[in-house]
């Protein structure tokens, strides 16, 4: 976890991310009208988690399951991965995405490339109806035309800063935060798990 | 986790934490390769040369695969066409394809060395495919990997090995492979098919009589008999050699009852195995070792070539 | 020309001198020994601080000349033997044609006088091409000038051939000199038996193979009466042997190569360093230090050099396709001076006994003394010169040394050959 010394704001609680959540599920199903044919389906690391909080409000609310997953794009990537960590993380598709409505769930949505490589790998898995995207932060800087259907807050942050989700289940809290960081440093969600160290 | 290598020569160079990360990565290319589209584009635009310059059907079909299941543009080149029976020296024929910024070789040659030999020649990255009677370190990998997938473990398994280990390039790496991740090694072969010193290759026992370690063994490992050897006579005949280290069904009732078998093909059927025992459902996992070996080959290649420039953003 | 060499530490066991003082030279001898000479006509060269012993010969020495002169010739074999203290070396005959008749002698001999540096005495082979099946012309080879016959490179193979190679051979006074190697159980192979054949993957050249036939080679000797001696010994067993024979009485005779006496099997990693590739080849550490006991001991009687010259191109091959053999020359003097003489393993003596005097005595040539009336055959060396060998010093066409990069203390520094200086402070006089 990076040095708390270089924290500079704290933009969620984890009531507000909660929220957040819970706005997005309603949202999901209303656009979807309904969960049927629905598949979530989180990149890892993070969106995997933020995909299964997703899927239990789903529940909560509808009464039934949806579909979720999950998705390691380190072999889509066009940036080598490898600079931060060389291991894939497992993927897990639930189902044939032919004809499926695909929601992927992201945590920080930034330069878009991250999502440029899920598009990838998710017509590698079949022909999905449709490809929604959920993220709980957007700041901005996109590279590629790319935006969400779904946004939990928009924080407005400079390049020099580095958002970070930080989940329960795996950081023992649960917020967004923003940090400073040096020019050149690794920045963004490292989704290949490289900020696990 | 990191992997710090640039050329894949030889199991010596192998931690276990190498090992072990080439083959957790290795599980990420099955699912890769059960999908209807086999394919990621992880090494799109590297170019490989798979340069074999002895005939070797399975390990360059596999190798070939690997490649271009990671997108790699991938050449083969070497064989009874290629430049070195015309007289050329391997650094020449190296250094005149390297000319085209190739990424990585793919090397199978008669002599030892000749792997770490080509690394003289080029900044490219090279893979040991099989160096004379010296390594062949995908295979000890694939073989390591069958058997971790099968066994959930390797520290602590007892593995015999039987068979020509003198003559073979796959027990150059195998054993100390096996040795390096905890695993107990037995050779069993009579001493015209031993090597010199197998403790220096890091096998822990050496015996002639396979009945004697049969029952403690975990995993049977049979090499092939390479026939084309015979003229040296190491043994009286085929039938001697599959009546003391034949593994058939008669032996059976020595193995474990969890106990594998593995073998890295060819086989002779009737020779080191028999068909009972090389189809048997629940021990053989000769088939696994050559889907294994395709993710396993995919794994090096992605970790040989997949590190790439600084600069990752989400 | 005259020369009178002043201020030298003068060693010469055969005439128990060890001290400082001068030696003159006129025309092709040495006509005075002591202090206060008068230098009359003769050239002064100032040898302060420095050895001069008796001319070093090289008993075992592959010039490659004819037939392989890309890899070395007489000419720039000789440069590299002058280069490293020689005045004598023996040639091998696996040259092309082999050196198995008389023609091929004369051409060594013939090319070598025109070269002029150092005194070049040609081994021929026992057998027609070295095949092990039919003698040689013995008689008219040595005629010519052949000094020992050994069909070096390979071992006589079949033990009745061995036989009467040297039941005809000795009437000719020459010894005869074995290159050890059962091909039954050496086979193709390329590296010690034992660790290095196993770590490497390579095929297994055990030391019973050379031990088999030193065994048998000194049964014959003791048969035929006929002197044997055995070429670059490499294991503690084979020397055991011969010690045993000497034991007996019987008349054989070793050599060793500063390549078995300070390196070893474990030289060669993983890199398949082709340098080390020799035959035969390096063996173990137990090995190395049995074969110094027995410099130490006098089993062993020469050192030799196996100086075995090879293209770039060759050695860069995959090791398996790469040619045996290390260059020497150049090296020797200094290596034993370093690793022997400065520990104090054996003193100037002895290392003059066996770079010197033993060898001038198995080949049967002209003594040296440092005395009046011998020939003035004289290498002067600097004790203390300190250097690392580098590949771009070498004299000699090739630079496949094992001993790239070693440091020194040591080195020849002046060669006199037949009174002529052919070497003066470390540069060679063409």
């Amino acid at each position: 976890m990076r040095d708390d010394s270089r924290l500079k704001s704290v933009v969620m609680d984890a009531q507000e991310v909660d929220r957040s959540l819970t706005r997005i599920a309603h949202q999901i199903l209303e656009t979807n009208h309904g969960a049927d044919d629905v598949v979530l389906l989180g990149i890892v690391t993070r969106g995997d988690n933020l995909a299964r909080r997703l899927a239990d409000k789903i529940r909560d609310i509808e009464g039934r399951e949806v579909s979720v997953g999950s998705l390691d794009i380190t072999f889509y990537r066009d940036d080598g991965a490898l600079a931060a960590s060389p291991m894939a993380m497992p993927t897990q598709i639930p189902a044939d995405l032919t004809g499926k409505k695909v929601v992927l769930v992201d945590d920080v949505l930034y330069t878009g490339r991250t999502i440029r490589c899920a598009l990838d790998a998710v017509m590698d898995y079949g022909r999905p109806r449709c490809i929604q995207l959920a993220v709980l932060v957007d700041r901005g800087h996109r590279e590629l035309p790319i935006r969400a259907d779904y946004v939990g807050k928009n924080v407005p942050s400079s390049r020099d800063e580095s958002v970070k989700l930080f989940l329960e289940e795996v950081d023992s809290e649960t917020s967004v935060k923003i940090f400073d960081v040096s020019p050149g440093e690794h920045v963004g969600s490292a989704p290949v798990g490289g900020d696990q160290r | 986790m990191s992997f710090n290598h640039k050329h894949l020569l030889s199991m010596n160079d192998l931690s276990e934490s190498d090992i072990m990360t080439i083959l957790e990565n290795a599980v990420m290319f099955e699912e890769v390769n059960r999908r209807r589209i086999k394919k990621v584009p992880a090494l799109r635009g590297r170019t490989v040369v798979n340069m074999f310059f002895e005939p070797s059907t399975r390990t360059r079909t596999s190798f070939e695969l690997a490649e271009k299941r990671l997108s790699c543009d991938t050449i083969n080149a070497g064989g009874s066409s290629s430049s070195t029976v015309k007289g050329e020296s391997l650094g020449d024929t190296i250094m005149t394809l390297d000319a085209y910024n190739v990424d990585c070789f793919v090397v199978r040659h008669k002599y030892a060395g000749a792997a770490k030999l080509v690394t003289q020649y080029t900044d490219a990255c090279v893979i040991d495919a099989g160096d004379g009677k010296h390594q062949h370190p995908t295979q000890a990998l694939l073989d390591l990997y069958s058997i971790w997938r099968r066994k959930g473990t390797l520290e602590g398994l007892k593995v015999g090995i039987v068979g020509d280990i003198a003559h073979s390039r796959v027990c150059g790496s195998l054993i100390r492979g096996l040795h390096t991740v905890g695993a107990h090694v037995t050779l069993i072969a009579p001493a015209t098919l031993l090597p010199a010193r197998p403790d220096v290759m890091g096998a822990d026992a050496t015996t002639p009589f396979f009945d004697d370690v049969l029952p403690e063994l975990d995993v049977v490992y049979m090499l092939r008999v390479q026939q084309e050897r015979l003229e040296n006579s190491p043994f009286p005949s085929l039938r001697e050699y599959s009546l003391l280290y034949g593994l058939n069904k008669s032996r059976e009732h020595l193995m474990k009852k969890d106990a594998i078998i593995c073998h890295p093909g060819p086989i002779n059927r009737g020779v080191e195995l028999d068909s009972y025992m090389a189809d048997h459902p629940e021990r053989s996992v000769i088939l696994d070792q050559v889907f294994g070996g395709l993710c396993v080959r995919m794994s090096v290649l992605y970790l040989l070539l997949g590190g790439a420039e600084n600069g990752i953003s989400a | 020309m005259a020369y009178l060499l002043k201020n030298a530490r003068v060693i010469d066991p055969q005439m128990a001198l060890d001290e400082i003082t001068d030696v003159l030279v006129e025309g092709e001898s040495i006509t005075a020994v002591g202090s206060d000479l008068s230098a009359g006509d003769a050239q002064v060269i100032d040898l302060s601080g420095k050895v001069l012993v008796p001319g070093l010969v090289d008993v075992h020495v592959h010039f490659r000349d004819p037939g392989f002169e890309q890899k070395e010739d007489i000419a720039s074999g000789s440069r590299a033997a002058v280069h490293g203290g020689f005045t004598d070396v023996c040639t091998m005959p696996n040259t092309k044609p082999e050196t198995d008749n008389a023609d091929v002698v004369d051409y060594i001999l013939q090319k070598a006088q025109k070269v002029g540096l150092c005194h070049i005495r040609p081994s021929a082979a026992c057998t027609k091409g070295r095949k092990g099946e039919q003698l040689t012309e013995m008689g008219e080879l040595v005629a010519h000038g052949a000094v020992a016959f050994t069909d070096d490179g390979r071992g006589v193979q079949d033990a009745g051939v061995m036989r009467r190679v040297m039941d005809y051979g000795k009437m000719f006074g020459k010894v005869v000199m074995s290159h050890c190697q059962d091909e039954g159980l050496v086979g193709s192979g390329q590296v010690n038996e034992g660790v290095a054949s196993s770590r490497l993957g390579l095929e297994g050249w055990p030391a019973a193979g050379e031990e088999i036939q030193i065994e048998r080679d000194i049964s014959l000797s003791e048969m035929t009466g006929c002197p044997i001696h055995i070429q670059h010994i490499t294991s503690a067993r084979g020397l055991d042997i011969v010690r045993n024979g000497k034991e007996r009485g019987v008349q054989v005779t070793c050599e060793v190569t500063p390549n078995h006496l300070f390196l070893t099997e474990d030289s060669i990693s993983e890199g398949y360093e082709t340098q080390f590739k020799i035959n035969p080849p390096l063996r173990t550490e137990d090995d190395r230090k049995a074969l110094i006991q027995g410099v130490v001991d006098g089993t062993i009687d020469c050192i030799v050099t196996d100086h075995a010259p090879h293209t770039r191109a060759e050695k860069a091959r995959e090791f398996e396709l790469a040619p045996f053999g290390m260059t020497g020359l150049e090296t020797s003097l200094a290596s034993m001076l370093t690793n022997m003489v400065r520990p104090g393993l054996i003193g100037y003596d002895r290392l003059v006994q066996c770079m010197a005097v033993a060898p001038r005595k198995l080949l049967g040539i002209p003594e040296v003394k440092i005395a009046e009336g011998y020939p003035a055959d004289i290498t002067v060396f600097d004790p203390e010169a300190q250097w690392t060998v580098h590949e771009e010093d070498f004299l000699s066409k090739a630079n496949n040394s094992g001993f790239l990069g070693a440091q020194f203390t040591g080195k020849a520094t002046e060669v006199l050959v037949s009174g002529k200086l052919v070497m003066k402070e470390g540069e060679v006089i063409e």
